[in-house]
């Protein structure tokens, strides 16, 4: 049995004769030698990812004003950091948006904008105290100006992450990019081999105080990520380093088409390798780690899983959902995350990184519970009206503006000879009808793109659509495609009104 | 080259592509095609010697059509190289090279602009 310890490793270092090769080289080298003659021969193994993170934020100190202020809100380049703390202290958090540049420009997009040494405009505002007694604060900085720049990261470097497809019938805008219809693509996150968490998957040298690489220079794992999950393979980290020394090379912002905005950022975790188990666990390849691909298509905390894949089979190109092949794209960036492996690989080699022993084990057991909700979760059948009147595709436009007038319903599900929705008219399809004076179906007439609901699906999920479709019904179906009800804007605009 | 065919309401329901490729032997290979009542849009790649005789056709019969020669570019500061944009390409522009890095094969572009609502990054543009 190989036995090191963290010291002669340490001194391996110091005196240049230490071995360091990338999680990739060590699978080769454990396959020729095994993992016993893997561990005397290797005595570092570097990992390295650079992905969205989603959950990365900077913890940031701007000293005292003259008059002082103790800020209670405040704008970064219009952005909103937190400053319910202290004084002079605010966190901004990587998917804030612009108040004025939405989704185009978020938290991510100022910490990328200090880390390049760009100036920002800050806005701050306070009530006033004997104190502190200044009321608003307005000046331009760069990251040089600040006290502490510290990024925290409170859940980071996920240990795997399910990939996304999407099931329904329009494109989905998500934070795993853009999902085509019908399963057309299929998008996944996370570097497979050099994944830093599963190269040590019981945790035996990532733990509270493991330095790391991050954003180009050295941080540390403060502990436990939130959402920590091990027994589920979804272990995570919370990450500590100085965005002051940070490189834009490896903190880069990013934004998601009708997602939001996120931060890409580069980590890489040395794994030392001080007896053969973790050798052993270092020579894991894509096709030993095993993910979920999500149908992102239904909107409930419990999607659907279509199948299990490996990152193997993802990185191949494309995977076979049903039948059919269907092309990958990753998310993250292997070609980056080889570079902080080697990158960091370098950094040992020349004697400019120690590895490190973890002070605390991360927790073995957490897990990720569901929110609690108190509240009732209405759904739509409990709100939806049942008194549907339905016309068929084939009927003339003056009987569907004979049933919208004695009915005073403003939205007209179409139906075909077996009762399926294929469409809806309106009155105002109908008085455009009227105007142009050129049809007289009703399938000439209705849309047929139409967006419905299901009986059993949450509210809230209605409210998005309705809003996000800019439609004012919903005909609700059944699994048949009958209609069972309808429920409009005024049905869960009055509910929402109750619930505030 | 690729091309871009307009057709307009009021001819959408005629076969005139048909009839242009039956009256010039041009060979029109389609790579997407979208209809609906009020328009129909083709996009199409044809050899350039070919290209003269088939839009004169085409244009006779009252579509537009138009050179499709800006495609996609890629800002490599801003790349990643993530791959984000590979699958989502419906003729294969993207790709990774040996080495994991984006390759960019910009002569199959159709100018569909999916692409550039993909790359979490911005750093793709159509028209440059
Ligand atoms: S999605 Fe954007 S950043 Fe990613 S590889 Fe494509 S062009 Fe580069
Ligand atoms: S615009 Fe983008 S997605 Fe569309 S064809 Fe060109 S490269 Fe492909």
């Amino acid at each position: 049995m190989v036995k090191k310890t963290i010291h002669e490793i340490n001194g391996k270092i110091r005196d240049g004769s230490v071995n360091v090769v990338t999680a990739e080289e060590m699978v080769d080298i454990v396959g020729e030698l095994g993992a016993e003659g893997a561990a005397k021969e290797v005595d570092v193994v570097t990992t390295g990812t650079f992905g969205a993170m989603c959950s990365s934020g900077v913890w940031l100190n701007f000293g005292h004003s003259e008059p002082p202020i103790r800020i209670s809100k405040m704008w970064l380049n219009d952005v909103e950091a937190y400053s319910g703390v202290a004084a002079v202290d605010a966190y901004i958090g990587a998917t804030q948006q612009s108040q004025s540049k939405g989704m185009d420009y978020g938290g991510a997009h100022v910490i990328e904008d200090l880390v390049r040494g760009n100036s920002i405009d800050i806005h701050g505002i306070s009530p006033g105290t004997d104190c502190y007694p200044r009321k608003v604060i307005d000046t331009t900085i760069n990251i040089y100006d600040l006290n502490q720049a510290i990024m925290l990261n409170p859940r980071n470097s996920y240990q795997k992450y399910n990939a996304a497809t999407n099931s329904t019938n329009h494109t989905l805008h998500t934070y795993m990019g853009a999902l085509l219809p019908h399963n057309g693509n299929v998008t996944y996150s996370g570097a497979g081999v050099l994944s830093p968490m599963h190269n040590d998957p019981n945790y035996e040298t990532i733990g509270t105080g493991t330095r790391i690489f991050l954003g180009g220079t050295q941080g540390y794992v403060v502990g436990e990520g939130t959402q920590h999950s091990p027994a589920a393979g979804f272990g995570t980290l919370m990450l500590k380093g100085d965005l002051k020394e940070m490189s834009p090379e490896y903190i880069r912002a990013a934004t998601f088409k009708g997602y939001g905005s996120s931060l890409y950022v580069g980590m890489g975790i040395p794994i030392p390798v001080l007896n053969e188990d973790i050798a052993k666990a270092t020579a894991v390849t894509d096709d030993d780690i095993v993910t979920n691909v999500l149908d992102y298509g239904i909107p409930s905390r419990d999607r659907p899983v279509l199948r299990t894949v490996t990152y193997g089979e993802l990185r191949s190109g494309s995977i076979d959902i049903n039948g059919k092949e269907v092309p990958t794209s990753p998310m993250s960036s292997f070609k980056k995350s080889r570079e902080i492996a080697n990158e960091l690989k370098q950094w040992i080699r020349n004697g400019e990184f120690f590895v490190s022993m973890p002070v605390e084990r991360l927790p073995r057991d957490t897990a990720c519970n569901a929110m609690k909700q108190t509240n009732a979760n209405p759904h739509v059948m409990d709100i939806m009206s049942s008194d549907v009147t339905t016309i068929r595709e084939d009927a003339g436009f003056h009987d569907a503006a004979k049933v919208i007038m004695e009915k005073q319903f403003n939205h007209l599900p179409v139906v075909d000879s077996g009762n399926h929705l294929v469409g809806i008219v309106t009155a105002w399809d109908i008085s455009k009808a009227v105007a142009k004076d050129e049809h007289n179906l009703v399938k000439d007439i209705m849309t047929r793109k139409v967006v419905t609901a299901n009986p059993d699906e949450a509210v809230d999920v209605s409210a998005f659509k309705l809003d996000s479709n800019n439609v004012s019904a919903l005909p609700v179906i059944d699994s048949n495609r009958h209609v069972v009800g309808i429920v409009t804007s005024d049905d869960i605009s009055k509910l929402l009104a109750r619930r505030h | 080259m690729m091309i871009k065919i307009n057709i307009a309401a009021n001819i959408v329901t005629k076969p005139i592509l048909a009839e242009s490729i039956l009256e010039t032997g041009a060979l029109l290979n389609i790579s997407q095609a979208h209809f609906d009542p009020t328009r129909g849009e083709v996009v199409a790649e044809i050899t350039s010697d070919q290209f003269r005789k088939i839009k004169d056709s085409l244009v006779s019969k009252g579509a537009e059509v138009l050179v499709l020669d800006t495609p996609i570019s890629r800002d490599e500061e801003e790349c990643v190289e993530c791959g984000a944009c590979i699958s989502v390409c419906p003729v294969k522009v993207f790709s990774f090279a040996d080495d994991w890095g984006l390759e960019v094969d910009s002569d199959k572009c159709i100018q569909c602009g999916t692409c550039i609502k993909m790359c979490p990054h911005n750093a793709l543009t159509l028209g440059h």
